[in-house]
């Protein structure tokens, strides 16, 4: 592998766990429990296809092969986009969705706090413009992970739930492999490693305030970043993907 | 050959679709104007990365442009990442006087829950006001309301 696949790969992964997250989120408009969240969970995958089309934008520019973000976002098979497993997970109930999206939320911040440092420019260029949004994002799942915490016997013990099931595809956040470590050394990627002890003691904070327990389970899932998704990816990508399968080449 | 005051005046009369007091100058999204012989290069970049108006703008400044004869280049770049600091105090007026509150020099955002920041209500001008929704209408704006005339109104959200 040389730097410029490696490049595309690692692009690809940010892209793609952010397209994802979107389109699910995006499953919410006119579903969400009160109006103001509908709204806020809307505005949230507004932004994260914005994120998404941008670092799309940039890898087919690497690519080189003249395919266009909307190629890439539409036109790929399942075994090609290289999410997390966490982020095709659908959506449940609204606790579910949160609990999801702060586990998230958090990285993302994290992530992008290092990825604006990168010697290559654009990346580090939608990572400044990305970080501004997802610190409203994590705000939003961090007062809500409380909010539900802390609020009714019920709403404790269903998100505690959803933490409890989500847990298990927290550690493919962190995975790396060649592709990471060639471009470590080049620094443009970001050194995950670095950045679990951060991500735990912020999760243990906010789990604190709103009275929520760690899983202790250490049984963990991971495969979406080599291409191995679960069984709800397919259905998302048929949803994703409808338009442009069924009409190729159709513009809004 | 068009002077650059010239652009710059053109450029005045575009406006955010989603914010229609604004023009694209106020809101601080016009980054340069470079001028050639017969053509100009107009850089803009977009308030949030999913900002649905940006492709609006692009094409309503070739329209003027086009209508000026005035060739024109656009271009699009994301750094410096936009922030609301460069709003203009003009436009930050013409905001208020819409009945959208402007940005308010808010503390790092990464101190999560920190005192909220107060928003005076931009109707009966009290600071007696709630956040309703971190997220409002729009991705730039939160939903406010004031507790003392109960107006619900928009606020333009600080991001830095
Ligand atoms: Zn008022």
């Amino acid at each position: 592998m040389n730097k410029q696949e490696a490049i595309l790969e690692y692009t690809l992964r940010i892209a793609d766990d952010s397209l994802l997250l979107g389109h699910r989120i995006s499953e919410w408009c006119g579903h969400g429990p009160i109006l103001e969240e509908d709204i806020a969970l809307t505005n949230i995958a507004l932004d994260l296809i914005g994120q998404a089309t941008n670092f799309f934008d940039y890898a087919a520019k690497v690519q080189g092969e003249g395919k266009t973000c909307d190629d890439l976002a539409f036109l790929r098979l399942e075994r090609e986009y290289k999410n997390v497993l966490l982020v095709e997970q659908k959506n449940g109930h609204f606790g579910d969705t949160i609990a999801r999206q702060f586990f998230f939320d958090v990285f993302r911040k994290l992530f992008f706090e290092s990825l604006s440092k990168s010697t290559d420019q654009d990346l580090a260029a939608i990572a400044e413009k990305s970080l501004k949004e997802t610190r409203y994002h994590l705000k939003h799942s961090s007062e809500w992970i409380i909010r539900l915490g802390d609020g009714t016997q019920e709403s404790h013990d269903k998100i505690q739930g959803s933490v409890d099931y989500l847990w298990k595809f927290t550690d493919e956040l962190f995975f790396m492999d060649q592709v990471d470590e060639l471009l470590i050394k080049e620094n443009i990627a970001v050194d995950l490693t670095a950045l679990k002890a951060n991500w735990k003691s912020y999760i243990s904070e906010i789990f604190q305030e709103a009275t929520l327990n760690i899983p202790t389970n250490g049984w963990q899932q991971a495969g979406g970043r080599k291409g191995l998704h679960s069984e709800h990816m397919g259905y998302a990508l048929a949803e994703l993907q409808y338009m442009q399968r069924a009409y190729p080449n159709m513009q809004w | 050959m068009v002077k650059k005051e010239k652009i710059w005046e053109l450029l005045e009369q575009v406006f955010d679709p989603e914010v229609p007091v604004l023009n694209i100058v106020d809101l601080g999204i016009v980054r340069t104007v470079e001028m050639n012989d017969h053509t100009c290069k107009v850089t803009i970049t977009p308030t949030y990365s999913g900002c649905p108006a940006m492709k609006t703008i692009e094409e309503e400044i070739q329209k003027l442009f086009q209508e000026n004869d005035i060739e024109v280049e656009i271009e699009s770049t994301l750094s410096p990442a936009w922030t609301t600091d460069w709003i203009s105090e003009n436009g930050k007026n013409k905001l208020r006087e819409y009945g959208i509150a402007p940005p308010e020099n808010e503390v790092d955002k990464s101190v999560l829950f920190a005192e909220a920041t107060v928003v005076p209500c931009p109707l009966c001008k009290s600071k007696n006001t709630k956040m309703v929704s971190l997220f409002g209408s729009t991705a730039c704006k939160a939903h406010y309301q004031c507790n003392e005339c109960l107006e619900p109104f928009d606020y333009f959200k600080c991001l830095r």
